[in-house]
């Protein structure tokens, strides 16, 4: 019953979707005001019958009920409750109803919004409608994921173990959260196109949008790469896997959108720009499902593939891309904006920042598909790999930290490169000191590094530097003064740090790392740098639905004993396979990262350690760039003074006072 | 990162995840073990299809791995080491393609995309109006009005 | 022109989605052999456990013949044996074995049990000839001529379809060569 009724559910979403799709269209172009809010209705009722579905689903998957084929396939009775939870979306079709709840969770969200269903929100939950029709569509015809097995099998195959962690209950719901929520841009960007209006007013709905799925997918990629660390057993964190692309792609073009909006909220500026940098982000979003469903490119992530699958995703992807791009150049030379300001200008600054961003992107695009097009043009087979976008993307990350934090400084319209050099000499310098020192002390010697390493402490320093500037720390009032800056320059602080730290953790997990393999018999040790690494003992214990042979280690240095840890091994006997639990020790200076592998009769266990330095700080980075994407989102809690933003901002007479306490 | 965003996915080929390394493989000589890594790391893995060789447990990896290991003992340069295994398996496993015709667009794509960037940059700021030259113009500077709106959206919204 | 521009996007998806449409096609796992109308390379291994004979990469020339790798441990390689054995049968081309990263001992007892559909089995226990070959997984399978040249190289057990389709007619139509010449 459970499964029929999903099933049905699903329908009634269709439907709903369809309705929602075509009568606020219809609604806003007529001037109907009761067509306008009958797309609430559908939106809502669209949410409403996806959830059941979705809530159907779970159920099954809760209960073990393996008459769903879904479910012998993902599930096995001893998984643990948790994982029988998140594996709803640990396969294609339930992860395709996550993606349509999300969707249409957006949807409502934009149905629910204050002010009523303006025509612009009208014509924008039509175009939600239709890519939301689209994929209930797929998931109904292609992905149905309450199919019937019979006769219903006593046990199931169980979940991929790999996927049984806790980095996957939130990880996938994250990722999504980010590549559908740019949906809302999208659908936003063609509905003010359609109705030939996109300004400041536009900017200001959209934003909140944009920041919340750009925040999420930032979230997150940083889990997945965290994942991959702890628990492929190498500690790679970040291969350039076409899948790994797909999702840095939107994230990319996201994150030229979160800047050109701005841009287009406050001046009025950049308005037919930031409209395709809307289209963009879910366009690449949409080529990210492509590639990673229809099995166009390998990758170890594929999902099955089925043809069908592959041509229904690149339909949907030539009709709502094609549509909105055909939209965008039919439309949007009428959406120029007489907003005026100096090259050197925030404004000039943003859209020197999102040319590098577009043309990064554009950079991993043809990296990703260059195998497809060579094969197509010369039959040739090739990959391109990590050596080629390490040394392709790394001068743009490179470019992008020198920028941003002069870029920041500028104020909007006429900023003064010149007047505000001096600020940026100690930073400079701080910079030059932490290469130089980290060239001297870090192997493997790497300019690369060192260099990378200087642009990130200049970043740091630069936008900490313009912090101080605007707060003056050291006279009285500081604190009220920091309370009293503006959200959005907190929130662009933070990101900017974010990613400068970001930056030297991947330098020091990434080039830094020194490696140890050995054998080693209980209570030997394995040399590791300054470390000895103990093994001190191996015991076999019984999980939920897996044998796990856990390697105690005792890491010391000195004679002294610092810490002890615990690698796994796990046997998961349902699917046959092996997984990895790296034992990790993290501090601020870095991780210890220990393995065991196979043990041999006479030499003991197979014990590989590595010493990452700064490993955690991609983590704290990333969750510092989407903090403040997400507070950049938050409503500010009082009135902020322009002075405070930008005291450069061009007014003769020097920064205007701090509003009175 | 490796297998995960999709992580979602039934990754049938995963089997293989795990231990990508024994200690009787490696070279006694430092040097000629970094540099038989840094081959490793430039090979695709031909049966996980993504991953280096020096990163899979995969047992063709592994032989592979004791492969590169031979050469560079042998005295082969890491081009040579890496010629040996393409001559085999194919241009399919460099995970960096060489440069030649058929991927010249691919080589020249960060560079000549980052000169167009800086090329737009250019036409588009300069046709835009002010030049640093003209960073005294009072029309450049943000009206009273603007002023009090920028303050009210910051207020309101803060963002990035 | 200025309009034009706009335009551009849409210009630029159209093409990708060409190839994306293209690329729907094609299987990019499947690699193609390097060898294919070059001498396969020289080897010489030794017999496996019980064997008397090994298998040398002069045993391929003089007559068309087919190179299948296979392990005791390979799944598929059972599903493609009793194919094997009825193409042993038909005898109009030998088949060689090469059999691959076997634990010693265990080829033979595989053939032992099922039948030994080869004219010859050569012991690649390191797996060092299978590279050479190009050998991405069990099994796979050359077709060779009389001149000890690669023909063509089939991934994946050998269907009785492909045996009739593909490989038979290949294998005659080599063999018409080597009459003729």
């Amino acid at each position: 019953m459970v499964a029929e009724l999903g099933q049905l559910a699903l329908l009634f979403a269709l439907a709903a979707a369809l309705h929602q799709s075509v009568f606020p269209m219809l609604g806003a172009h007529v001037g109907d005001q009761r067509l306008m809010a009958g797309g609430r209705a559908s939106a809502l009722a669209q949410a409403a019958f996806v959830a059941l579905a979705f809530a159907l689903l779970t159920v099954a998957h809760a209960t073990s009920d393996f008459s769903v084929r879904n479910v012998v396939e993902n599930s096995h009775t001893a998984k643990p409750f948790i994982y029988k939870l998140t594996g709803v979306w640990g396969n294609h079709e339930g992860s395709m109803v996550l993606w349509a709840l999300i969707l249409a969770g957006y949807g409502a969200a934009v149905a629910l919004a204050r002010g009523g269903v303006t025509p612009l929100r009208a014509r924008t939950l039509a175009v939600q409608g239709m890519l939301a029709a689209a994929f209930l569509a797929f998931i109904i015809f292609t992905s149905n994921p309450f199919a019937r097995l019979f006769p219903a099998p006593a046990e199931g195959q169980d979940l991929n173990p790999l996927l049984q962690d806790p980095g996957l209950i939130i990880h996938p719901p994250c990722l999504y959260l980010g590549y559908v929520g740019f949906s809302i841009a999208f659908a936003y960007a063609a509905a003010g196109l359609i109705g030939g209006r996109i300004d400041q007013a536009w900017a200001k709905e959209v934003r909140p949008f944009a920041l919340l799925a750009w925040s999420f997918m930032t979230i997150g990629i940083a889990l997945g790469a965290w994942w991959a660390y702890y628990e492929l057993g190498w500690g790679g964190f970040w291969a350039w896997d076409p899948v790994e692309n797909a999702s840095f792609m939107p994230w990319l073009a996201g994150t030229a959108l979160i800047h050109s909006i701005r841009v287009t909220e406050v001046r009025g500026a950049f308005r037919a720009w930031t409209a395709l940098l809307a289209l963009l982000a879910f366009s690449m979003s949409l080529v990210g499902t492509f590639l990673v469903r229809s099995g166009v490119l390998t990758s170890v992530h594929a999902f099955a593939v089925d043809p069908a699958r592959g041509v229904f995703i690149l339909g949907i992807l030539a009709l709502s891309v094609g549509g909105g791009l055909t939209l965008f150049a039919v439309r949007a030379p009428a959406m120029s904006s007489d907003a005026k300001f100096a090259a050197i200008s925030r404004e000039g600054g943003l859209f020197t920042n999102n040319l590098l961003l577009v043309a990064a992107c554009a950079t991993v695009f043809i990296g990703t598909f260059y195998p497809l097009f060579a094969e197509a043009v010369s039959g040739e087979k090739l990959s391109v790999g990590a050596p080629y976008f390490n040394l392709a993307f790394t001068p743009f990350v490179f470019i992008s930290l020198l920028m941003i934090g002069p870029a920041a400084a500028l104020a909007w319209k006429q900023g003064r490169l010149a007047r505000d050099a001096h600020l940026f000499i100690a930073p400079a310098l701080a910079g030059l000191v932490a290469a130089g020192t980290a060239f001297w002390l870090a192997a493997p010697k790497s300019t690369v590094a060192a260099l990378g390493v200087a642009l990130a402490v200049f970043t740091i320093g630069g936008v900490v530097r313009d912090l101080a500037r605007r707060v003056r720390p050291l006279e009285a009032g500081a604190l009220a003064r920091f309370v009293g800056l503006p959200r959005s320059s907190l929130a662009m602080t933070c990101a900017h740090v974010g990613l400068a730290i970001v930056v030297l953790g991947v330098i020091g997990a990434g080039v830094w790392r020194s490696e140890t393999v050995a054998y080693a018999q209980p209570g030997e040790t394995v040399t590791l740098g300054r470390y000895d690494v103990v093994l001190s003992r191996v015991a076999e214990t019984q999980g939920p639905n897996y044998i796990s042979q856990g390697a105690l280690f005792e890491v010391r240095k000195n004679d002294r004993t610092l810490r002890e840890v615990l690698a796994e091994r796990r046997f998961y006997p349902a699917r046959g396979m092996a997984t990895t639990e790296a034992g990790v020790w993290s501090t601020i200076r870095g991780d210890i990262y220990l393995t065991v592998g196979e043990p041999d009769p006479a030499r003991g266990w197979v014990v590989r350690a590595w010493e990452r330095p700064l490993a955690g700080w991609m983590w704290a980075g990333g969750a510092m760039m989407a903090l403040g994407g997400l507070i950049g989102i938050a409503p500010a809690r009082r009135r902020s003074s322009l002075a405070a933003h930008a005291p450069a901002s061009g007014s003769t007479s020097g920064p205007a006072p701090a509003p009175a306490e | 990162m490796k297998k995960f965003l999709a992580s979602i996915a039934t990754v049938g080929a995963l089997a293989a995840v795990a231990f990508a390394a024994n200690p009787d493989d490696r070279l006694a000589d430092p040097e000629l073990e970094a540099r038989a890594q840094a081959v490793g790391r430039e090979l695709r893995c031909v049966v996980c299809q993504s991953q280096s060789i020096e990163d899979s447990d995969a047992p063709l990896a592994q032989d592979l791995r004791r492969l590169v290991r031979e050469r560079i003992s042998a005295g082969d340069t890491d081009r040579e080491a890496l010629d040996y295994i393409a001559a085999r398996y194919g241009d399919y496993v460099l995970l960096r393609p060489p440069v030649r015709g058929s991927t010249f667009l691919l080589w020249a794509a960060p560079a000549g995309l980052l000169m167009l960037a800086a090329g737009a940059a250019v036409v588009f700021l300069r046709g835009r109006g002010g030049t640093p030259a003209a960073e005294a113009a009072a029309d450049h500077q943000l009206t009273e009005e603007e002023r009090a709106r920028l303050a009210e959206l910051e207020e309101r919204a803060g963002g990035a | 022109m200025r309009r034009l521009i706009y335009f551009a996007p849409l210009g630029l998806f159209l093409v990708a989605a060409i190839y994306f449409a293209q690329g729907l096609s094609r299987d990019p796992g499947y690699m193609p052999s390097m060898l294919i109308d070059r001498p396969a390379p020289v080897f010489d291994l030794p017999p496996i456990e019980g064997y008397t004979e090994g298998f040398s990469s002069e045993d391929l020339k003089g007559e068309v013949s087919l190179l299948n790798i296979f392990g005791s441990w390979c799944v598929s390689c059972n599903v493609e044996h009793p194919v094997l054995l009825a193409i042993k049968a038909e005898g109009i081309a030998p088949i060689y074995g090469l059999d691959w990263k076997d634990p010693p001992g265990k080829g033979a007892e595989w053939l032992a049990r099922k039948g030994d559909p080869y004219t010859k089995v050569g012991d690649d226990a390191d797996g060092r000839i299978a590279i050479e070959f190009g050998v991405t997984g069990a099994p796979e399978t050359f077709v060779i001529d009389a001149a000890g040249r690669v023909r063509h190289k089939h991934i994946g057990p050998i269907s009785p379809q492909v045996w009739r389709d593909v490989l038979r007619p290949m294998v005659l139509d080599l063999k018409k060569d080597e009459v003729g010449a």
